[in-house]
């Protein structure tokens, strides 16, 4: 246990004033010689609480912690309870370094979870390596990035490949390879080789501190319950403040006055019900239920970038919690958004195999989109021996000689051109024809993918209680339909422009009644990702319209990461309800128990410090997220 | 204009109440302690933005005579 220098002081104050307190005790001095002798720990332990109640007075802060333990603890001192108030002191300011023990810890163990910016890059100059700050380093100047190191600035791989750790950034434990000419991004670890990258971004504007001051901000965005419990405190202490006066005046002034007594003030003094008040003073102060919520939500935002998720806010958090409708656009969201082989037909008398190997080979030298799928769906290697007179055909596709055997392969005016009679196909996507020797072949499909796990994402949505998925897309209505249909979606929107999907969330949202979370991938959705009660952008890496339009942002592609967002949301949301529950339950019973005479004080304190102590041991559990848990 | 303070605080609750009076102080548009990160974020008027530091140092200070604001 490291203290500050702050905490050692108290610390020692706390073990001296203690010692004091049991040398008095042991000491056989009664009356006022003993009121003398407490009067050393006593002032030991709360010369600051009464020098800042002073200045509270002094500055009209009277409802001030400070002023309040001054208060009770001068009264009891004045009534005769001298171990009471020295004892009481102790207890408060022994809870006080413990929360301050226990909010500093959280601190920095969230603050190590953002520690991800590196303070120095190794800058290549005419006199070989430099190890300078990363503000130092000018866009277009060239880095040296060592096996181990984390990417201190943006940038494009200039010389070396290597695989990056992406974990602090994306959450995501699977290595990522990187070769020239990839972009790298700040905040990375550097695992197996060296890297020579030219800085493309100053260091304000890189990824990491982009996502630093994200997060550090995030606590500016005040949840509701937040500004409930600051608006509670307001009040809550005054009128306790007041309760405790009337509980010590009413019943004095009723002792003085009538003849004969009612139950509840029968043997008793007004000694009695000023110890009362005093104890009441005590269970006012609010700094447990202050603490524990600001806290919870902290807890919860650092957790979340654990994984790989950034929220920019603790409204977001409590708003995500109460999520029952999760819209997603489609292509890059839910799919992929690049083509893939998703069926071959062939005619009959030719394999599938077949097919797609001589498509691939006739399309070897093309760059288009869907030469790439074929190529990348094409299992036996590319043998380019194979091939002659490749000749493109724009706007129909490809001729050329494949093991001698001549090819054809395009879209459906190449047939007609070829005049061989072509199939259509009844799977969505865009269809590839191939002809072998002028008969037809068969056809591919090459259609946009959806993601590994979206399915998944939307079953665990589904379990968790999210009511409605929608889709939105600009697509056609058959590839939403068959989409929305092979992942489980409630509904789909398809043939949308972008201004139609802002409509149609609107209108999504008159008919909900809980909140609207919008999943894109950031690139000209910005407008819906606003307009939603909850805007989540994917592959937030590197993409700064996303982390600008959204209230959330992932920072890879993984669709179960919207789920896994709403578990942490729903987490803290709970903590800091039980939190605002067990403060407010303890202290209601307390303040029961010393308006009836059975709360001895140090309970009262303990109500205070020792409920806010709990409070922030149950808040930091928003922190440990579900990836601790593998 | 807005910009952010490293703001050292003791208590939560006084930095709410702090909060609370910043915000009430002339030609600030909004403030936000956060207690958490120990930090002041002051959105106020760019023509005294200087006079208001000076009046939100005193406020602060007023409330919490421990805190401690680094310019």
């Amino acid at each position: 246990m490291t203290l500050s220098k702050k905490q050692r002081k108290m610390r020692n104050r706390i073990l001296i004033a203690a010692a004091l307190l049991v040398l008095v005790k042991l000491l056989p001095l009664t009356g006022w010689v003993r009121g003398l002798c407490c009067l050393a720990p006593y002032f030991i332990i709360g010369y600051d609480v009464l020098r800042k109640a002073a200045l509270g007075i002094v500055n009209g802060q009277v409802f001030d912690e400070n002023f309040l333990m001054a208060l009770a603890t001068v009264g009891a001192y004045a009534t005769g309870e001298f171990d009471e108030a020295v004892f009481v002191m102790l207890f408060y300011q022994t809870g006080e370094l413990f929360q301050d023990y226990a909010v500093g810890k959280s601190r920095t163990s969230i603050a190590a979870l953002m520690d991800i910016r590196p303070d120095t890059a190794n800058l290549e100059t005419e006199n070989g390596l430099e190890t300078v700050d990363p503000e130092d380093v000018a866009v277009g100047s060239v880095i040296v990035v060592k096996p181990g190191e984390r990417v201190p600035l943006d940038g494009t791989v200039l010389e070396g490949s290597s695989t990056l750790d992406t974990a602090a950034l994306t959450g995501e434990s699977l290595p990522r390879s990187i070769r020239v000419g990839d972009d790298i991004i700040s905040g990375c670890v550097n695992l197996t080789g060296l890297l020579r990258v030219t800085v493309t971004k100053p260091c304000e504007e890189s990824t990491v501190s982009k996502i630093l001051e994200l997060v550090e901000n995030s606590s500016e965005k005040k949840a509701v319950s937040e500004q409930f419990i600051t608006r509670f405190a307001k009040y809550y202490t005054p009128c306790v403040v007041y309760a405790a006066l009337a509980l010590f005046l009413i019943p004095t002034v009723l002792l003085a006055v009538l003849p004969t007594l009612p139950g509840f003030l029968a043997g008793t003094v007004w000694t009695d019900w000023l110890h009362r008040a005093l104890t009441f003073l005590v269970i006012s102060c609010p700094c447990a239920l202050v603490i524990s919520v600001p806290l919870s939500f902290f807890g919860g935002i650092g957790g979340a970038s654990k994984c790989g998720i950034l929220v920019k806010g603790g409204n977001y958090l409590e708003a995500l919690a109460k999520a029952d409708t999760v819209v997603f656009d489609k292509t890059g969201t839910l799919t992929k958004g690049t083509f893939a082989v998703s069926a071959v037909h062939p005619e009959a008398g030719f394999e599938a195999d077949q097919v797609l190997e001589y498509a691939a080979l006739a399309e070897q030298y093309s760059t288009h989109p869907i030469a790439v799928s074929l190529r990348e769906a094409c299992k036996s290697g590319m043998d380019r021996s194979r091939v002659a007179n490749v000749e493109e055909i724009a706007g129909h596709g490809i001729m050329a000689e494949v093991d001698g055997k001549r090819v054809g392969v395009g879209n459906s005016r190449l047939m007609e051109r070829q005049s061989v009679n072509w199939l259509p196909c009844e799977l969505p996507g865009t269809i590839v024809h191939v002809t072998i020797d002028g008969f037809y072949a068969g056809h591919i499909v090459i259609a946009d993918q959806p993601k590994p796990d979206a399915k998944e994402a939307i079953v665990q949505l589904k379990a968790m209680g999210v009511k409605k998925t929608v889709m939105l897309t600009g697509d056609t209505k058959e590839v939403a339909h068959t989409v929305a249909d092979a992942l489980g979606l409630d509904e789909y929107h398809a043939e949308l422009l972008p201004a139609d999907k802002v409509t149609r969330v609107e209108e999504l949202l008159k008919q909900e009644t809980g909140k609207l979370a919008f999943v894109g991938d950031g690139i000209n959705d910005a407008p819906v990702l606003t307009r939603a009660d909850i805007g989540i952008a994917m592959g937030g890496l590197g993409s700064d319209a996303a982390i600008e339009a959204a209230d959330i942002v992932l920072m890879d592609d993984q669709p179960t990461k919207i789920a896994a967002a709403i578990r942490i949301a729903r987490k803290t949301v709970r903590i800091v309800r039980e939190n605002i529950v067990f403060a407010l339950m303890v202290k209601a019973i307390v303040l029961v128990m010393g308006a009836l005479g059975k709360a001895p004080m140090w309970l009262a304190v303990f109500a205070d410090v020792g409920v806010a102590f709990l409070a922030i041991l149950n808040a930091m559990r928003c922190l440990y997220t579900e990836k601790d848990k593998k | 204009m807005k910009k952010h303070y490293k703001f050292e605080i003791d208590c939560a609750n006084c930095a709410a109440k702090v909060e609370d009076a910043i915000k009430k102080i002339d030609g600030v548009n909004n403030a936000t302690v956060s207690f958490m990160t120990q930090k002041l974020t002051l959105d106020a008027d760019d023509a005294c933005f200087d006079e208001i530091l000076q009046k939100v140092v005193a406020t602060a200070k007023k409330i919490e005579p421990d805190c401690e604001l680094h310019l």
